[in-house]
């Protein structure tokens, strides 16, 4: 089957997965080195699916993502250099050093963050799709999470209150087949996860995450019905994470032939590939968006690197609107 | 004269009458009424959109009320009982107290919680404990406690206006109690504490539900020749050290009054502020009246003895001022 896309679409996307895969493998290096500490998890493996997701989207579309969200913060448009300064905890970050690697938010982007509590940043969003709802905008509520966030009771109560509400959320569940390391044969109870939203009155389906033309196609189609009906709907996105769940994972639990073997279906060279053999796109190219890509990582090092570290004085800044101490 | 329930409720339709982005859910908050009766009446005047009964998920709706505060509402999320309230304590503390200071003060949570706390009722030991020190351990929210009908209105006014989470505890036996409620009056501010009574021998410090026994308890004690000052708390986060700390001051004897188990409690930490604060002005050891270490039992005599009566709180002031 051909690609019904331009080159120019081709393009944008893969930039965008090359982009997310040399901020990443940077910070992973930077991580040895320490310049980068605490929780650090890559996408490295799932970029198709937050690329194909945050393209399909519109840019006032709220988004709520997990801890592994470096992707879809760098596609929302959040300046690499923020987000490496967020990562090295520098006061030019983009939550100002208080976050880190799990916590990036942009107020003037609708990125409601980064959350680290697996489930927790459901009803978040089914929050912010009820505020959307009662204020009569059109926008979706596009909320990011796990194959693991589906055990939490947050999830079940999530569905059922953005059905029974109707509100514009869009679940956006990345299953990578492994919450940290127990496989997903072992936490739930019916590996097919797009069987539970229907009992709530959700609609699901799922799309290989590993292609992101059909993601982007996928996410497109939903999240205009979302916006259409103003109910919620359900999306399995069917990925595998290539590295370790975080820097801190011996990886006991899988075998490195499963891991090597799932390698060789990467998003990215098989998105080059496709497009080298349908003739839309030129090795030229992508070494032009490598060159580039290159070179914003660099810039953003130096960003993150000539960053301050906010003074200590200023420890007990926003936690009120207004210090109480 | 109103009701410490009508004063809520006509806080609340204040709020949704003058402010489109307010809003009030919660279980049982439009059909039944409200547990307390509260808001009853709200979903004739305000309709279904405003008036919004949830589904029994207490994590999922105080979510959706922090998430609907992100997005630029008002919300009023009711949660019948403080020992419900424990299954959103995930939301409470990992995103409507961290979201403003994770994001570098990018998002704010104004949402307000109201909840009922404390025993009396014999309602026993899932519905009748008084957990209000375990919101006021966390920075990022704040948490008051409304003992009289004025301030029942006025606070909840305030928690609303508020740009920050406020959790706002209201003591079931509270709700039928009646007092002057002015609306036109300037409110005093609801983060300072207030003397309710004035004395000179001993401050009473309490909150809530319990402030009513330390102001019986100061009455007692005035036949029997003591002047005990009774201090209201009101805010239990933050604590308005200043007022509590100046009273016993005053006074040199303090008697601290709290519904909650003495262990770790936030009679706890008034007697280590004035440790820390008023140390050389203390003539007798610091007296604490708590709950006994004992989930809140259902039979009536045993539910008195469990938690603080006037009659201990008497007893306590006598030793503080050595006449016990
Ligand atoms: C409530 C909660 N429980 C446990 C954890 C620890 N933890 C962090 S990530 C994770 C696995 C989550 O897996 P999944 O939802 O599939 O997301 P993935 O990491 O695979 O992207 C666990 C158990 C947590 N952060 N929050
Ligand atoms: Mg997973």
């Amino acid at each position: 089957m051909t690609l019904d896309i331009s080159r120019d679409h081709a393009l944008g996307l893969l930039r965008d997965m090359i982009r997310i895969r040399r901020l990443e493998e940077k910070s992973a290096e930077l991580y040895s080195k320490q310049k980068i500490r605490g929780f650090l998890h890559l996408y490295i493996g799932e970029e198709a699916v937050g690329v194909g997701a945050m393209h399909a989207l519109r840019g006032d579309d709220n988004i709520v993502a997990t801890y592994r969200e470096h992707g879809q913060a760098l596609v929302r448009g959040i300046p690499a250099g923020e987000i490496m300064a967020e990562m090295y905890g520098k006061a030019n970050g983009c939550s100002g050093g208080r976050g880190g690697s799990m916590h990036l938010f942009s107020a003037k982007r609708n990125f409601y963050g980064g959350h680290a509590i697996v489930g927790g940043g459901l009803p978040v969003a089914v929050g912010l799709a009820l505020a959307v709802k009662m204020k009569g905008e059109s926008r979706v509520t596009a909320c990011f999470f796990g194959d693991g966030a589906t055990d939490e009771g947050e999830f079940h109560e999530s569905l059922n209150l953005a059905a029974l509400w109707k509100l514009p959320v869009l679940f956006l569940c990345e299953n990578n087949e492994y919450a940290m390391g127990t496989a997903l044969s072992r936490h739930v109870s019916d590996e097919d996860i797009v069987n539970n939203p229907p009992g709530y009155g959700v609609p699901a389906d799922s799309v290989n995450g590993m292609d992101v033309v059909a993601v982007e196609r996928a996410v497109h189609n939903e999240a205009e019905l979302v916006r259409e009906t103003s109910k919620p709907r359900f999306l399995e996105l069917k990925t595998y994470r290539f590295r370790a769940h975080s820097m801190y994972d011996a990886e006991l639990y899988r075998s490195k032939e499963e891991v090597e073997e799932r390698k060789q279906d990467d998003p990215i060279s098989a998105f080059q590939s496709r497009l080298l053999g349908e003739g839309l796109i030129t090795q030229a190219d992508i070494d032009a968006i490598e060159d580039d890509a290159a070179k914003e990582i660099a810039e953003a090092v130096e960003f993150a690197e000539q960053g301050e570290w906010e003074p200590v004085e200023e420890i007990t800044r926003h936690t009120y609107a207004r210090d109480l101490s | 004269m109103t009701t410490y329930r009508d004063a809520v409720r006509t806080a609340l339709q204040t709020l949704l009458r003058e402010d489109d982005r307010v809003f009030l859910m919660g279980e049982d908050v439009g059909r039944y009424g409200g547990a307390y009766a509260v808001s009853k009446g709200l979903l004739e005047e305000f309709g279904e959109d405003r008036i919004r009964d949830t589904p029994l998920c207490e994590s999922t709706f105080v979510g959706a009320g922090i998430g609907a505060a992100l997005g630029g509402m008002r919300p009023i999320v009711e949660v019948m009982t403080v020992n419900f309230s424990l299954l959103a304590l995930d939301q409470v503390v990992n995103n409507a107290a961290v979201m403003r200071h994770m994001s570098g003060g990018q998002f704010q949570v104004p949402i307000a919680v109201r909840m009922a706390t404390g025993g009396g009722k014999q309602i026993a030991a899932q519905h009748s404990h008084s957990l209000e020190n375990w919101y006021a351990h966390i920075p990022g929210i704040k948490v008051l406690a409304p003992a009289t009908v004025q301030d029942a209105h006025d606070m909840l006014l305030a928690a609303v206006e508020d740009p920050d989470p406020v959790f706002v505890f209201e003591h079931q036996m509270l709700y039928g109690i009646e007092g002057e409620l002015d609306t036109t009056a300037t409110p005093l501010s609801p983060w300072k504490a207030v003397i309710r009574r004035s004395g000179t021998d001993v401050s009473l410090i309490a909150y809530g539900g319990s402030m009513h026994k330390a102001l019986s308890a100061a009455e007692e004690l005035d036949k029997g020749g003591i002047s005990a000052e009774v201090v209201d708390l009101r805010s239990l986060r933050p604590l308005d050290r200043d007022t509590i700390v100046d009273s016993v001051r005053r006074t040199h004897r303090a008697v601290v009054i709290d519904e909650a188990w003495k262990t770790g409690s936030l009679a706890s930490e008034i007697s280590a502020t004035l440790a820390e604060h008023a140390f050389y002005d203390l003539d007798a050891p610091i007296e604490r009246v708590c709950t006994l270490e004992v989930p809140i039992p259902y039979a009536k005599h045993l539910e008195e003895a469990a938690i603080p009566q006037v009659d201990r709180i008497v007893e306590a002031a006598r030793r503080s001022v050595g006449d016990g």
